[in-house]
């Protein structure tokens, strides 16, 4: 059987920037698996400008940003497997506590490889319009907004040219702009929810500066055509997310894009065993980004869907070297220790779930949603009940992700910890 | 050109007719005017193999139902179509609805269903531990299963093409005009591509056999489009119920079941309204609650969230609520296949059958020597050993690459689907013989690689790639910067 150290399942942000920071920690046995036929992952697909602004302080485009990450891959000689697709990582039966990859191409065929550690980084999907339950007719012309991004900058197609997009998650903004640009007629953004799922900054440079309206606390109710689209009618919801009658207005279009949330692609993990948080439908993982399965870890939007891809390269750099101390047998085993998170209060989650603070590194960083929007509004910490941060924060709502860093001192300092508590305050 | 016999209608019905039927010295085409078979209320229903005891004893619905149900094992075995008999239940909430049950039971006996008996509320939570704790009886059929109805169709019509029978598609036949010619009773059929002749015809047009009907036959029949309207969930909620299982029955049909399917989802359903459209298969948002809040009553804990589509399809529900299979009195030559609403899919196996020996007897047809009853499925590699499945890509690399993420479909299955006859021709075509686009991301990754793969098998441009034929077109036209 093959064998490796690391296995990086995923070519994409999280799974480059993972193998690299495991490399550089001195792991020298590292192979990343990837479906697509190129590296680099949904950014090739992501030609607009505006990643980077963190890691390299300039604008970068998707494929520009991918590129550096793949560029250094390259350098640190880490072995890709492209057009590979895994299908199963289990443990090996031999209790040694490897797991077991079992992955596909065209080249080698099945293949069966052992790993002392594996890194996820699958990424994660988009809601289909089943998953919805939008009712109407069922004809060409309804894409999730990433495939239409993908008809468009890969494939050099438009798939319509007259839309109307549903949801305003960051993709949906993206494509409203995109489209626009190659000279479809945009016409309105519908948004079921009183908020934007999507970035301030999309919403400006995508839909203001074109003229696109936004309407918030809206829904598609109807989808007419039978071969393809050629109305949708979009109407007001109640606070129970209901339509109101008589509320109802018709666009006639030949295409409905939905931009309606991202789902973690988590069905190895799932069957490997690890504990999926039903909250960010990511696996549980605790300060080392490790799950609950003992050396296989996660970053990246498999993990849990990040807003922007530098937040995904830090934490997929972490899970690296947190892999690399895994397979170099200096990583605390026990979970002796291990305090699970409590989110509440406005706080939907936090990852990591679970910290011990006797494996931390100097800091470690929580990451979080809130529930709603909210302005003036305090971000605190407890440690047994006493507050350790308590951060003001003019605004903060469920589009953009929210990071708290926490020192190893706080910890150390407090005696017998017991329980550590994420919160939103209003004083 | 003059066939012996023109089947109107590539459904479950119309193409099991053309199998059975390939199976005498005939020259046989069936004109169907979608773009591919299984495109009406084949598709879009509950997959359910009946057991039987639901209709009334005496009818042909009874009668065909059992026989197609003892058939099912045997033409799926010679189709390879999967198909599992998990047995269904019939569950009620009260001990004054046992008697319905009981009625059930004695139908079914009548009508020959074996192994019926009535279940309490003990066997029961052992059988469906998510039964709702208000569920009391229910009646267990062991001989109820589930099917895949599109592979069921699509391996009758393959298995005809294989002996003999011809495929139009794209083909509406506008109309039936009975004629006398020199050869005797022809035939002349007017159709979206040109002219038609039969000596027979067979009417398997689904929801417009009234409208086929009726242009030869001066008594008259009525058939009215009755939607349906389902949930189907993600794999992960397939385990939820190990049975077929069904409210009590009311007047508009046998109710909103709850239902693995072959493949492993969940599926919820139907509605039963009476529309207008014959092809208004829109869900709405009443119906779809209406499956939601009706499964709940007798089924606890349903993973709704795991909802990974909603569809609706049509039932063809003729007045008397009776199939109507045979020659039309005042019109010889002229077979009827109409009004096969449920149980029609499980009774097709019966049905093609009848159809066919009812044909063959008009034209006192003779059976081939050389028909050959086996049509090989697409092969699956998930089902090789290792061995077996490295060996298949070192000759056949398009195995080792992965299109569908979701339901882990090859490129060599879509090539496979795609060259067969008669094989896909559009995105819906290759989802319903390869299940690639029918999983959790709905075709989200994988549409834009099947358009590649259709447009360089079928010889067209991506243009023209359709999502079911017609105007189904899934691009429009180039970005402006290209081209």
């Amino acid at each position: 059987m093959n064998r490796t150290k690391i296995a990086v399942i995923g070519g994409g942000p999280a799974g480059l920037a993972a193998a690299i920071e495991a490399k550089k920690a001195g792991t020298d046995s590292i192979l990343v698996l990837e479906r697509d036929r190129c590296l680099g992952g949904i950014l090739n697909q992501c030609i607009h400008n505006g990643f980077g602004l963190h890691t390299f302080k300039e604008e970068l485009t998707g494929p520009e940003y991918a590129q550096r990450f793949i560029d250094q891959a390259q350098e640190l000689e880490i072995p890709c497997r492209l057009g590979t697709m895994v299908m199963s990582i289990a443990m090996a039966e031999d209790g040694s506590g490897d797991k077991i990859v079992t992955y596909l191409n065209r080249e080698e065929g099945l293949v069966q490889l052992r790993a002392e550690a594996v890194i996820l980084a699958m990424g994660c999907r988009e809601r289909p319009r089943g998953a919805l339950s939008i009712p109407g007719f069922r004809p060409a012309g309804i894409y999730t907004a990433g495939t239409a991004q993908k008809l468009v900058n890969i494939n050099g197609f438009m798939p319509g040219r007259s839309v109307v997009i549903l949801g305003s998650g960051d993709i949906g903004l993206i494509m409203a702009r995109r489209m626009t640009l190659e000279g479809a007629k945009v016409q309105v953004v519908a948004e079921l929810m009183p908020y934007s799922g999507g970035l301030k900054r999309n919403i400006v440079q995508c839909l203001d500066d074109f003229g696109i309206p936004l309407k918030l606390s809206h829904t598609v109710v109807d989808i007419e055509g039978k071969e393809r689209v050629k109305a949708v009618t979009i109407a007001r919801v109640d606070e129970r997310s209901k339509p109101i009658p008589g509320t109802e207005e018709r666009y006639e279009c030949d295409t409905l894009l939905l931009s309606c949330g991202l789902l973690p692609e988590n069905e190895l993990t799932s069957a490997l065993g690890a504990v999926i948080s039903p909250v960010t439908r990511g696996p549980e993982v605790n300060e080392s980004l490790e799950t609950s399965v003992p050396g296989v870890f996660a970053c990246g939007n498999v993990l849990h869907v990040h807003d922007l891809v530098d937040f995904v390269s830090q934490e997929a750099g972490q899970a690296g070297r947190n892999a690399a101390r895994y397979v170099q047998g200096a990583a605390a085993k026990s979970s002796e220790g291990d305090i699970r998170v409590t989110a509440e209060n406005g706080v939907r989650y936090t990852v990591p779930e679970i910290i011990n603070p006797a494996r931390m590194e100097d800091t470690v960083t929580l990451r979080f949603r809130v529930g709603a929007v909210y302005q003036n509004i305090y971000e605190s910490v407890y440690l047994n009940g006493e507050r350790i941060l308590h951060r003001k924060k003019k605004i903060a709502a469920p589009g953009e992700m929210e990071t708290i860093v926490l020192k190893k001192e706080s910890f150390e300092q407090v005696k017998d910890l017991k329980s550590i508590t994420v919160r939103l305050e209003e004083e | 050109m003059l066939y012996d016999v023109i089947i109107i209608g590539a459904g479950v019905s119309g193409c099991a007719a053309a199998r059975e039927l390939s199976r005498y010295d005939l020259k046989i085409l069936v004109a169907e005017s979608a773009e591919d078979v299984c495109c009406g209320t084949s598709k879009a229903n509950s997959a359910i193999v009946h057991a039987g005891y639901d209709a009334k004893p005496g009818t042909l619905m009874a009668k065909l139902n059992v026989e197609g149900n003892r058939m099912m094992d045997q033409v799926c075995r010679e189709l390879d179509v999967p198909f599992d008999r998990i047995g269904s239940l019939v569950v009620c909430r009260s001990d004054e609805d046992r008697s319905v049950l009981e009625k059930l039971l004695e139908q079914g006996r009548q009508n020959g269903v074996p192994d019926l008996r009535i279940v309490g509320r003990d066997e029961l939570k052992e059988m469906e531990p998510h039964i709702t704790d208000e569920t009391q009886w229910a009646l267990y059929a062991p001989t109820g299963g589930i099917v895949c109805p599109f592979t069921l169709t699509a391996a009758y019509a393959e298995n005809a093409a294989a002996n003999g029978a011809e495929f139009m598609f794209d083909t509406r036949v506008e109309r039936v005009i009975p004629s006398q010619s020199d050869a005797g009773r022809v035939f002349c059929l007017e159709t979206s591509k040109g002219q038609l002749q039969a000596r027979v015809v067979v009417n398997a047009a689904g929801l417009y056999a009234d409208t086929i009907h009726n242009q030869v036959s001066s008594e008259k029949i009525h058939i009215t489009p009755r939607r349906g309207s389902y949930n189907l969930m993600d794999k992960t909620a397939g385990s939820h119920v190990r049975h077929v299982i069904f409210p009590l029955p009311s007047s508009k049909g046998k109710g909103t079941l709850v239902t693995p399917t072959v493949h492993g989802n969940l599926l919820i359903g139907p509605t039963a309204v009476d529309i207008d459209d014959p092809e208004g298969t829109n869900t709405t948002a009443q119906e779809l609650s209406a499956v939601v809040e009706t499964s709940g009553k007798y089924i606890a804990g349903i993973p709704y969230r795991e909802t990974i589509t909603s569809f609706a399809g049509l039932r063809a529900h003729e007045d008397a609520h009776e199939f109507r299979i045979g020659e039309v009195k005042d019109c010889p030559g002229f077979v009827d296949c109409a009004g096969i609403e449920s149980p029609g899919l499980t009774s097709a196996p019966a049905i093609g059958v009848m159809v066919a020996e009812c044909a063959a007897g008009i034209l006192n047809a003779e059976k081939k020597k050389d028909f050959d009853p086996v049509r090989e499925g697409i092969l699956d590699p998930k089902t090789l050993t290792p061995e077996a499945y490295r060996e298949l890509i070192s000759q056949e690399p398009s195995y080792g690459s992965i299109v569908c993420r979701c339901e882990s479909v090859t490129e060599g299955e879509i090539i496979d689907a795609i060259r067969r006859t008669p094989g896909a021709r559009s995105l819906d075509g290759v989802k319903r013989r390869t299940r690639a686009g029918m999983g959790r991301c709905q075709a989200g990754f994988c549409s834009p690689r099947v358009m590649e793969i259709l447009s360089r098998e079928l010889g067209v441009p991506l243009e023209e790639i359709t999502k079911s034929g017609g105007e189904s077109r899934i691009i429009v036209g180039r970005d402006k910067f290209i081209g």
